[in-house]
């Protein structure tokens, strides 16, 4: 773990509205993206991570509009993610006001985007998302198989093998979604932080399945870097400063920012 | 009054989140791709993304090399974000050994491999890390920081200046302190993103906009 835990802001956009899903199905409207997004940023939220939920589907991404709105009055970095298939998508979603690009399907159809993305931009730009999902939930020791297009399709590649590719490749951060938690709001799954933070020494981001600010403690002694948080978020359940409270309390470093 | 800032246009930047913050600071943004568009320039911001050699080569490509070292030297204001702050150095190893605009003396080098206790250190270093000012910072920058101030950092490199005293900030990070930002005369450097860093990034942004006055 580095020495502050991240705590991100996950925002699921769908055409232009924010939208939360339950395992990616069954998408639920909530409203405009950047309202949310100026609400965390004032929260002192340290990141924002878009992902366009359908993109990958149509083949397209629809981000640029939200992107550009949001630089207007919120500083911190973006992470802009769904439908990315190219270096020159990702050259466009930087110019756009993104500062990193989260890329899935694109890269497990084709590992060498990730070597062309991180030689065009930078590794540090280059976030491998990847969509882990247990073989066998009563056998652990099966492991975790990626998957893509939202958790839908099958890589047949092993979670963990695909990461250590991906980074010796040039993934400069791991954004790690536990598939068997998204959406649930019932924890996040450990044993897959734990395992693939001992695999690499790249800043890994936890998402999916986040309840409450005792799952972020878990993740962060788990050993990740970051925790991507959405419903716990969007439906008010916590604001960022009570969760940075807690993590504090707890003894994980965090940003201060205002009044604690 | 509006105070107008030449954002330097080599390519290699996240330009609109560097105009973003600064017009919102206050100031007019206008952009310059080549020498002839460095002309005239009363405040200047050198942003930068990316590797040390490719980023001096898109420099010079551009033929803005010698005319930002003569707008320096003549003290217009020059501010370098990141890579930015990177290249006003002597050189740098990173993409192979470069020479950078040679405006700050020293070079930009590796980040430790190893934390002071004798562990891996993650790099590129992401994330916040809060500036410990040194006695060569400004007064308005030691206004503008609130305590505890925290700023956003994306680097693999770090400068390591060879007089002390154009020091301004450090961050630790692995136990080691590094250099965060830099001021010479009218040349300065922030190797944290401040388009980036929040409200804190913000007031310093502000800070130095007006310092240069």
């Amino acid at each position: 773990m580095t020495e502050k835990l991240r705590v991100i802001a996950r925002l699921d956009v769908k055409d232009e509205n924010l939208v939360k899903g339950i395992q990616y199905e069954g998408l639920r409207k909530l409203g405009d993206p950047h309202d949310f997004a100026l609400r965390y940023y004032r929260q002192g939220v340290d990141e924002l991570l878009y992902l366009d939920t359908v993109a990958s589907l149509y083949e397209r991404n629809n981000l640029g509009s939200i992107l550009r709105r949001t630089t207007e009055d919120v500083f911190i970095p973006i992470t802009a993610g769904g439908g990315l298939r190219s270096a020159e998508d990702v050259g466009d979603a930087l110019k756009a006001g993104a500062d990193k690009a989260a890329i899935n399907t694109a890269a497990l159809r084709d590992p060498s985007l990730i070597t062309r993305v991180a030689r065009a931009y930078g590794s540090q730009c280059m976030v491998l998302s990847v969509q882990a999902k247990r073989r066998d939930r009563d056998r652990p020791e099966a492991g975790w198989e990626a998957y893509y297009d939202n958790g839908r399709e099958h890589s047949g590649r092993d979670a963990l093998e695909w990461v250590r590719e991906a980074v010796s490749l040039g993934a400069g951060e791991i954004l790690l979604t536990g598939v068997d938690c998204e959406g649930f709001r019932r924890g996040m799954d450990e044993a897959l932080i734990a395992a693939v933070t001992a695999l690499v020494d790249v800043p890994v981001i936890a998402a999916g399945g986040a309840s409450g600010a005792d799952d972020l403690i878990r993740a962060a002694q788990n050993g990740a870097d970051a925790v991507a948080v959405g419903s716990i978020l969007h439906y008010e359940m916590a604001e960022v400063p009570q969760l940075k409270r807690a993590l504090r309390d707890a003894g994980i470093g965090v940003r201060v920012c205002g009044a604690l | 009054m509006r105070r107008v800032v030449t954002v330097v246009d080599y390519g290699r930047s996240n330009l609109l989140s560097v105009q973003r913050a600064l017009e919102h600071c206050g100031a007019e943004v206008r952009f310059a791709k080549s020498a002839a568009e460095l002309d005239g320039a009363r405040f200047l911001v050198l942003p930068g993304v990316g590797a040390f050699a490719d980023g001096m080569a898109a420099l010079n490509a551009a033929h803005m090399t010698e005319p930002l070292r003569r707008l320096a030297r003549d003290g217009v204001p020059l501010l370098g974000i990141c890579l930015g702050m990177q290249l006003l150095f002597d050189w740098g190893e990173e993409g192979g050994r470069t020479e950078g605009l040679g405006l700050l003396a020293g070079s930009v080098v590796p980040l430790p491999a190893r934390t002071a206790a004798g562990e891996t250190l993650k790099a590129p270093h992401i994330g916040w890390s809060a500036l410990e000012l040194s006695g060569a910072a400004l007064e308005s920058i030691r206004e503008a920081l609130p305590r505890a101030g925290e700023v956003y950092f994306v680097h693999g490199y770090h400068a390591r200046p060879a007089d002390a005293r154009d020091t301004v900030a450090e961050i630790v990070y692995g136990g080691h302190a590094l250099c965060a930002a830099v001021r010479r005369e009218n040349v300065a450097g922030f190797q944290f993103h401040p388009e980036k860093s929040g409200e804190t990034g913000l007031a310093l942004l502000r800070a130095v906009l007006s310092a240069g006055s």
